[in-house]
């Protein structure tokens, strides 16, 4: 067990225990084996069926239940009280899933939407929103990308304008996971619109009624097909004159951006945990199938080009894992190591498509084929290198640390 | 107006902790003040002074894990690997860091793991002191990734062997005062017929036939030496008979380890030297580095030693706790020297015309990393164990 030595704040890591990591206690461990266990059993079984239908609510409120989704929350909102790296542990035991799109969904609940309440939002508000949130009684999204802007988030158009004692909302939002069945969405709106990153202000935005409609002036105006993520429903939304009291603002007027730049870089380093769990996985998989398909005489793992490509794929991926894991001590030790988390999402997202890549090559043909799903994994994981941060952005994010 | 907060006071990353940032700064203060400014008048010389080792003998950093009792300072491996990495980072030569390195962790481990008390005494203790210089002889003209095909031969003879071969590649193989030799002991040799026996450069029959000349490592004499009937007394044999395969692969794991931790802190030092030279160069008006090109190269360059770090730390501190770590260091080593060498290529691209110039000592970093992928285990050697330990 960790403990904090004498007039430091730094917390000493353990090594004696003989722990796989020192970032995780036993208690993760016990975390790990259970919900692991729970995503075998509940989730891995429908992710094919899940892929047409997309993932149904009911299993984010069996997670609620079962305490998965409030894992990183204090007790008193309804959470589990942990620390930070349970959010790594919950990202891992995600990838024995089968279905990207499943984890995507529960990602944005868990790590993008309900963090910025937990952190900013008025005791009302997580009342409304953050317990709900995390019994998975509703469901939550983020809206920042427009159809205009992506990664220029500062260049945002969506407007909210104060009208008496509510906001009037006008814009709309593309990308958005969950979008086209969420309660409530954290909405990114401009309420200067003559001002880039000082303009922009967060709304929690209830999207649905007690009856499940939409509120007036909201609608899902396309549920978008995408390269993969398909168990993931992903909305345009439009929002004419949609009206928000104004408790629902969310943290400080004008400081949005800076409250999301915040918000991106848990998210981020939880995404790149995705990433080399997701890549374990393919692996694992991949490896079964080479010890078991025999050509020119012998299994094809054993011919040394192929044993090559699984020696570098584990490589890859385990140098970002503990990248990952290191700045997730940072994180954790009280450190906003915004040039490590950036740098770690990159290099995890790009490892995750190489190796589908590789994996989908040693597979062969049964590589190409629906039935095997590494080629789901290949269409599912390369949204990694575009989402919570194009690979472009965290190089200018990264490069601009260093004062470039 | 920039939202990006840099990282600013932080902790040492572990396994590392505040008990080890003294010697950090102070490996980095002499290697600035009494290595740095040497090494381009080295590197021509083909050689660093022998004084050198005597010097860093005194100050203790020959003896960082070996105990008092030999002289050493009572430390562990993490005191070393700090040493390791400053030394990279602050000195700026490959081939300085593997004179010294090959000495300290690669020819002494072996004695102090292995050897008897009087053995300790005849080598270890003028090793950790800089008065006797050490090498490792493994690799032979005809062996170098199949150490098991070894060829040099010790034939017992009542008590001494004479032995016949020749070992090259041999890091302080011009000047070292022992060599710790691997041979084979039987007919057949292979995995259960090798032992190591520790030469001396003044037996009779022991022969440097040569200096060779490298792409980098200027500094760092490498030697091919013959042996011609060369009388070894039995007292010399290092371990069991035999039994010097095991001793072998022992000693492979901290080698690539010094290596994965000596990349990390070569790595830091070109990048510094990148960032400096682009925010300092200017071009259409503009620092270089305010291009978006060089941004993301650069950007692309600390991606890769943050994560070279991470492994290479990672595989340290397992090792560090005595657990099997065999996957992992070689991992480490496998990511580290290919990162190495990718990060040398960018700094000179970035540096442009001076990057080719010697007088950077970027060029040289570049022709230094080179051997990386090579030494200590090839690439290939490294996804070969990688791959069986996946039970390929």
């Amino acid at each position: 067990m960790a403990t904090a030595s004498e007039g430091s704040k730094v917390i000493k890591p353990d090594f004696e225990s003989g722990r796989k990591h020192f970032i995780f206690t036993q208690e993760h461990e016990d975390l790990r084996e259970s919900m692991r266990a729970w995503v075998e059993k509940e989730i891995y079984p429908h992710r094919n069926e899940w892929e047409e239908t997309c993932w149904p609510t009911s299993i984010m409120r069996r997670a609620g239940e079962l305490g998965y989704l409030g894992l990183c929350f204090p007790e008193e909102y309804g959470g589990q009280g942990g620390d930070y790296f349970y959010s790594i542990v919950r990202a891992e035991c995600m990838s024995y899933s089968g279905s990207g799109g499943t984890n995507m969904a529960f990602a944005v609940q868990t790590d993008m939407a309900l963090p910025p309440i937990y952190m900013l939002g008025t005791e009302e508000q997580k009342r409304r929103y953050l317990t709900p949130g995390i019994r998975g009684e509703k469901v939550a999204a983020i809206g920042i990308t427009e159809p205009g802007a992506g990664s220029d988030v500062a260049g945002i158009r969506t407007t909210a304008i104060r009208d008496g004692d509510e906001y009037v909302i006008n814009g709309t939002k593309t990308f958005i996971t969950n979008g086209p069945r969420a309660d409530f969405i954290v909405l990114v709106t401009k309420t200067d619109p003559g001002a880039r990153h000082d303009g922009i202000t967060l709304f929690i935005v209830d999207l649905r009624d007690e009856d499940g409609n939409p509120v007036p002036g909201f609608t899902v105006t396309s549920e978008l097909e995408k390269m993969g993520m398909h168990a993931s429903d992903t909305g345009e939304l439009s929002f004419e004159d949609v009206r928000v009291p104004a408790e629902n603002m969310l943290g400080e007027e004008g400081k949005g951006f800076y409250h999301i730049a915040w918000e991106l870089q848990g998210e981020r380093l939880v995404a790149a945990a995705g990433c080399h769990a997701g890549a374990e996985r393919m692996i694992e998989r991949t490896l079964q199938y080479a010890k078991e398909r025999e050509a020119f005489g012998r299994p094809i793992g054993k011919f040394q080009a192929i044993r090559h490509k699984f020696a570098e794929m584990a490589t890859k991926t385990e140098a970002a894992k503990q990248f990952t894991y290191a700045t997730a001590w940072r994180f954790a030790n009280g450190e906003y190591p915004v040039r490590e988390i950036t740098m770690a999402k990159l290099f995890a997202s790009r490892v995750a498509c190489e190796v589908a890549d590789e994996c989908v090559q040693i597979l062969g043909g049964y590589g190409y084929m629906k039935e095997y799903e590494i080629e789901r994994a290949y269409r599912d994981v390369r949204l990694n290198r575009i989402g919570a941060g194009t690979d472009e952005v965290m190089l200018d994010v990264i490069g601009r640390s260093y004062g470039l | 107006m920039t939202v990006v907060k840099v990282t600013g006071e932080r902790a040492p990353l572990p396994p590392f902790g505040e008990e080890h940032e003294q010697l950090r700064e102070s490996v980095r203060r002499f290697v600035s003040k009494e290595i740095a400014p040497h090494v381009d008048e080295w590197e021509r010389a083909r050689e660093f002074p022998r004084e050198l080792y005597r010097r860093c003998g005194e100050l203790g950093f020959l003896g960082l894990k070996f105990p008092e009792a030999y002289g050493g300072q009572g430390g562990t491996h993490l005191h070393d690997a700090v040493w390791v990495e400053e030394l990279a980072r602050s000195g700026g030569s490959g081939g300085v860091a593997a004179g010294l390195n090959a000495h300290a962790s690669i020819a002494m481990p072996p004695i102090f793991n292995f050897g008897t008390e009087e053995q300790k005494q005849r080598w270890l203790v003028p090793g950790i002191a800089g008065e006797k210089i050490g090498a490792l002889g493994i690799t032979e003209p005809g062996a170098g990734s199949d150490v098991a095909s070894i060829a040099t031969r010790a034939r017992r003879d009542g008590n001494r062997y004479i032995v016949n071969g020749a070992k090259t590649f041999i890091t302080n193989g011009v000047r070292a005062d022992f060599l710790v030799c691997a041979c084979r002991t039987t007919e057949a040799g292979g995995h259960d017929g090798i032992s190591f026996l520790v030469l001396e450069s003044d037996m009779p029959g022991y022969e440097v036939s040569g200096k060779l000349e490298k792409m980098g490592w200027h500094s760092s004499d490498t030697g091919e030496i013959t042996f011609t009937d060369v009388e070894v007394p039995a007292e010399n044999l290092l371990g069991e008979e035999n039994g010097g395969f095991r001793l072998i692969m022992a000693n492979f794991a901290w080698e690539r380890l010094v290596m994965a931790i000596g990349a990390v802190g070569a790595m830091d030092r070109l990048i510094d030297a990148a960032v400096a030279y682009a925010g300092e160069r200017e071009a259409f008006g503009r620092p270089i580095g305010r291009f978006q090109a060089t941004r993301h190269r650069i950007a692309e360059m600390g991606t890769k030693a943050e994560a070279a770090r991470s492994i290479a730390y990672h595989a340290l501190r397992l090792f560090h706790s005595g657990r099997d770590c065999v996957r992992e260091v070689s991992m480490a080593k496998l990511f580290t020297q290919r990162a190495l060498l990718e990060v040398a290529d960018e700094a000179l691209q970035i540096h442009g015309g001076y990057g080719y110039m010697r007088e950077y000592g970027i060029e040289r970093a570049v022709r230094d990393a080179r051997l990386g992928p090579i030494g200590g285990g090839t690439d290939e050697i490294m996804k070969e164990i990688i791959g069986r330990t996946m039970g390929l």
